[in-house]
């Protein structure tokens, strides 16, 4: 089946008025010796057949509605209120192109300036982006920022920063020419001491997370002032539905701050697409990658939106541009704008009270089973270090718990071996007190 | 097409002139009405020191961005603050108040090899389209 | 400026201006209802100790459900979309996107299965993901393709990453591409993003790369060359064997910026024309959504030279099931959080299985007839400067309406007036006052023929009545928004 609406004698009108007699006439400026061969693929589908194909292919899928899932580790599932869908499926919102032509998309370009708005609010910074692919390269593009803000070639990034994350940095800055220096953890959060050594005058950014990978708070305020007395620029990588409760990067004069969104309004979906925040300060807006939707006025004077700040981006500056991003995560960008509308200050507050308290009680509950214990002494928001001390491994407990349909914490021995058997639990507002029991009895039986 | 006489000008649109023992820059108004508005101006910072034909510094309309280039070799004096505040005078008054950058030349005879108004008009003829 | 007694009197015509979400918010007023999480300040305290939380609430608006559903529901019809209008941009491909592709991808077990859980619970996701990888391969004629890339600027990013590790590998470190004058602005700004120095190449008379001057430009610091083909004036470039055997025999690599694939499908095959490199994006071609703006995705297909380069993780089939393989021998490494944007790729595959082998096969037929019809429409009222045929783009220059004081600009926005999106303008560079078309293949031919008829009715009222053009857009619910004020003064976010 496919999408195209032209009838034979269509078709044939058509020729005509080109001025050919046949379609092949069309690609004689195409060299025979490129031209396809052969096409091998499977012969295409009606919708019923697509739908049954799809449903075959999905079945081995277990989804998290069929398993108690204690997985984090940077992707959270939250709820979705029912009106996000509703509203962010509707063909106005889905279809458009980026807003370049401002008068024809006054929807997307309001929606985007609120958007930038809601954002600078949760983060508590003076200007945001309309958004970046995702968390990681958000990060990325931050360090990338600071380097060209500060001339300086050197980064410090702690080890408590989410693997991945420190590994799309490295990729986007091989072969560059500044070095990278890991500032290692202790006891869960980033050892202040290491950092103050590490710290001189050559020091563009410091890099750390708020809750850190183990779950952990960091002590970001005294890093952040530890960081600009040597001149450098400090870079936050937070957790939005945290910033209910938590401390947000405007409040420890964090220059740039970043986070994955994704959880504000869109489903995990085996980690993509993402929703990359980009905020920063007043003093470095034409330094932001990435999209800007400003406020203005018509020619009578109506209020109205357009791109902003453009000359920064890749279709006019080229090779000089901030980045060489296009794109926003437009979609999930208006889910978030609708999620954190509806939600207000008290129901984003109320979110995180609950993930606060689930992850809390859960925790409570399975440190009393022998063989359990948490890592580390530390606050916590809706994620805990666990380390197993009966001599079984994270992979073996996790795939008993397998059997009892549950995803147990993401072990952490392949990036932080010095750790032991530990793994990582997450415990959001999706997890039922049922679920709750029946890992419990689960681990105890273990 | 206003081409000052007693200034000097460049094969990319920025005029030169000798004020004591600085050389002040700007763009013509060929460049300016090119541009159209200018919304925005990156001016090098004082103390730096520069090349002839080094890029130092970017003006921007909404739709595009272009280099300024030193016109003479030397060091950055001073540059012309208003221009963050108020970049329409790049548009307003681009041989006088839309002043860019000055810049002390460390070797002065480069300001000779500059092209003469006349030398800018025809260079503007042959282009013209 | 405050205009919300103003804009809130105004709210009930359709299409008629919408307050600010936060101009329609009311102290106390209650929105989401979450459960009462029964948590004491005092345990909270003790979770969360003083110096961590939160001293002042974040200013978000207080709304009720039903003004949510109203702001969103009336912002988007200010909107054009595809779904509502024809849009015509060139380099876009705005083809309709099936409403079948979104349905499947909100499916829970897709849309809920995370990342992190055990390969065993996500073998669907696995199969899924491998099978487009193969499907991506037959339809290209590349050897493997990474998923990862989120869009098709990080897809090009990740190619030259891959381009720079060829080059290491060998211990060389050339630094310079060579980009034509008519590639998209992503090619440049990807190759400094990387670390390279760009080269620009100019066209030649024809519009398409001069063989001679790409040779004069050729040496040993050259890494690859990054071309489009079909080129953005969509013209196919003929010499592309030719063009890269001689990168070939300067040992540099052939990347192609696969955004005009919608010209190619069954048509040729880029592994034929003997590229090393090609970037997909599924938002063009693979008739996932734009959006507004995102998410794409940026697929990259590569020879099997170069496939130890790819970035990881990397889907396997073993005798065990389908794996995630984080051991690929040369990885430039991760591109991404996690595994590239899954949800686009299930649009992807599902859109793919449904046209299949003829389906996507008549998808290139169709875009090109359908360009070459609007192209024969129009020539004879806006040049063409090059090609007699073209591929699934065409370049128009509007030069002839100068005369009347009518730019391209002033004409795109008269065409919305007409109900119609306009074409790209003033891209690519080498075409004077362009208007770069692509219609796609989902439109039908009296959709073309009101295009063709608005746009040579303006012709004519270009020498009439040209200030309706200049004037316009009149019909929408903003008329010229001032840009120049926008960035001399960037307002970028309410105040309360």
């Amino acid at each position: 089946m496919d999408y195209t609406p032209h009838t034979d004698e269509q078709i044939r009108q058509m020729l005509e008025v080109i001025g050919v007699s046949s379609f092949d006439e069309l690609l004689t400026a195409i060299p025979s010796e490129v031209r396809c061969k052969s096409f091998e693929l499977p012969s295409g589908l009606t919708e019923p057949e697509v739908v049954q194909t799809c449903e075959t292919l999905a079945q081995p899928n277990v989804s998290l509605r069929e398993a108690a899932s204690f997985l984090g580790f940077g992707a959270y599932s939250h709820v979705i209120p029912t009106v996000v869908d509703n509203l962010s499926l509707r063909g106005e919102w889905l279809t458009p192109y980026t807003p370049y032509q401002a008068e024809a998309s006054q929807g997307t370009l309001q929606m985007i300036y609120e958007f930038q708005t809601l954002v600078c609010e949760l983060l508590q910074m003076d200007v945001a982006n309309a958004s970046l692919y995702d968390g990681a390269s958000a990060l990325a593009e931050a360090a990338v920022m600071a380097l060209r803000a500060t001339g300086r070639q050197r980064l410090l990034i702690s080890e408590a920063v989410h693997p991945h994350y420190r590994e799309v940095i490295a990729t986007y800055l091989s072969g560059s020419s500044c070095t990278i220096q890991q500032i290692p953890q202790v006891n869960g959060v980033t050892d202040l001491e290491a950092l103050n050594a590490a710290l001189r005058d050559d020091v563009a950014a410091v890099l750390m997370q708020q809750p850190n990978v183990f779950g952990c708070l960091e002590p970001m305020a005294p890093a952040s002032e530890l960081t600009h007395r040597v001149g450098g620029l400090f870079v936050a990588n937070v957790y939005p539905v945290s910033l209910g409760l938590i401390q947000p990067p405007g409040a420890y004069n964090a220059d740039i701050a970043v986070a994955e969104a994704r959880g504000l309004g869109s489903p995990v979906a085996y980690g993509g697409p993402g929703l990359g925040l980009f905020a920063t300060k007043q003093e470095f807006l034409r330094r932001i990658p990435g999209r800007l939707a400003g406020c203005s006025v018509d020619q009578s004077d109506r209020r109205g939106f357009t791109l902003t700040l453009q000359t920064r981006e890749q279709h006019i500056r080229r090779e000089h541009a901030t980045s060489n991003i296009c794109t926003n995560e437009g979609w999930l960008c208006l889910r978030a704008t609708i999620f954190m509308s509806f939600l207000g200050p008290a129901g984003l507050r109320r979110l995180a009270e609950l993930n606060l308290r689930r992850a809390h009680d859960v925790v409570e509950r399975l440190r009393q089973v022998p063989g359990v214990e948490l890592a580390f002494d530390r606050p916590y928001f809706n994620e805990a270090t666990l380390r197993y001390t009966n001599g079984k491994t994270s992979d073996a407990i996790n795939r008993q718990l397998l059997k009892a349909g549950i995803f147990g914490g993401v072990p952490l021995k392949r990036w932080f071996p010095s750790l032991g058997d530990a793994a990582l639990w997450c415990v959001t507002e999706t997890v039922t007190d049922q679920q709750v029991d029946r890992l419990v009895d689960a681990l105890k039986k273990l | 097409m206003t081409i000052p006489e007693h200034l000097r000008y460049t094969k990319t649109h920025e005029w030169a002139r000798q004020d004591e023992g600085e050389i002040v820059v700007g763009i013509t108004a060929h460049a300016q009405e090119e541009l159209r508005d200018v919304v925005y101006v990156e001016l090098p910072a004082a103390g730096k020191t520069v090349k002839q034909g080094d890029p130092i510094a970017v003006v921007e309309s909404v739709k595009a961005a272009f280099d300024i280039y030193a016109p003479i070799s030397g060091t950055v004096a001073r540059n012309n603050a208003a221009l963050q505040k108020t970049p329409q005078l790049v548009n307003q008054d681009c041989y006088g108040n839309g002043w860019f950058f000055a810049i002390r030349p460390s070797q002065p005879e480069e300001l000779n090899a500059l092209l003469t108004a006349d030398g800018y008009a025809a260079l503007l003829k042959t282009t013209a389209h | 400026m405050n205009q919300t007694s103003e804009t809130l009197d105004m709210v009930n015509a359709v299409g008629g201006p919408e307050p600010l979400i936060f101009e329609r918010s009311v102290p106390g007023r209650r929105g989401f209802q979450l459960p009462d999480s029964g948590l004491t300040q005092r345990e909270i305290d003790q979770f969360i100790p003083a110096e961590f939380r939160r001293a002042t609430p974040p200013r978000l608006p207080e709304v009720s459900e039903l003004d949510v559903v109203r702001h969103f529901t009336r912002l988007s019809q200010l909107n054009f979309s595809v779904d509502t209008n024809f849009y015509p941009l060139g380099s876009c491909t705005m083809k309709y996107n099936p409403k079948l592709n979104d349905r499947i991808a909100l499916w829970s077990k897709f849309a809920l299965v995370h990342p992190a859980q055990p390969d065993d619970t996500a073998q669907g996701m696995l199969r899924l993901l491998f099978e487009l990888e193969q499907l991506l391969c037959q339809i290209t004629g590349m050897a493997a393709f990474t998923l990862q890339p989120a869009a098709g600027a990080q897809g090009e990013f990740t190619g030259l990453k891959i381009i720079r590790a060829y080059h290491a590998r060998k211990g060389r470190t050339p630094s310079t591409i060579l980009i034509p004058d008519s590639a998209h602005g992503t090619n440049p700004a990807s190759a400094t993003l990387s670390g390279f120095r760009v080269k620009k190449l100019a066209s030649g008379p024809d519009g398409l790369i001069d063989l001679r001057e790409l040779e004069r430009q050729l040496s040993d610091d050259v890494a690859a060359l990054m071309l489009t083909n079909p080129n953005t004036l969509g013209l196919f470039e003929k010499d592309i064997r030719g063009i890269t055997s001689l990168l070939h025999e300067h040992d540099a690599l052939v990347y192609l910026d696969g955004a005009n694939t919608n010209a190619l499908l069954g048509i040729v095959k880029p592994g034929d024309m003997g590229v090393d490199l090609i970037q997909l994006n599924l938002h063009k071609t693979f008739s996932t959504p734009h959006g507004g703006g995102g998410p794409g995705a940026g697929p990259v297909g590569v020879t099997k030279e170069l496939e130890q380069f790819l970035p990881v993780p990397r889907v396997r089939q073993t005798s065990s099931g389908f794996r995630w393989d984080d051991n690929v021998a040369h990885t430039v490494g991760r591109v991404h959080g996690f595994y590239g944007n899954v949800g686009v790729l299930v649009r992807a595959y599902v859109y793919i299985r449904t046209l299949g082998r003829e389906g996507l096969k008549r998808t290139g037929e169709m875009a090109l007839l359908n360009a070459n019809y609007l192209k024969a429409r129009l020539s004879d009222t806006f040049p063409v400067p090059f090609g007699e045929h073209c591929m699934h783009e065409f370049v128009a220059s509007l030069k002839p309406l100068k005369a009347h004081g009518v730019n391209a600009w002033d004409v795109a926005k008269r065409l919305l007036d007409e109900g119609f999106y306009a074409p790209t303008v003033y891209f690519p560079l080498v075409v004077e006052e362009a208007f770069m078309i692509e219609p796609t293949e989902t439109e039908s031919k009296e959709t073309l023929d009101a295009f063709a008829d608005a746009l040579i009715r303006i012709a004519e009222e270009a020498k009439l009545t040209p200030d309706r053009i200049k004037r316009a857009p009149q019909n929408l619910p903003v008329d010229r928004v001032d840009d120049v004020k926008a960035a001399r003064e960037p307002n970028l976010r309410w105040h309360p």
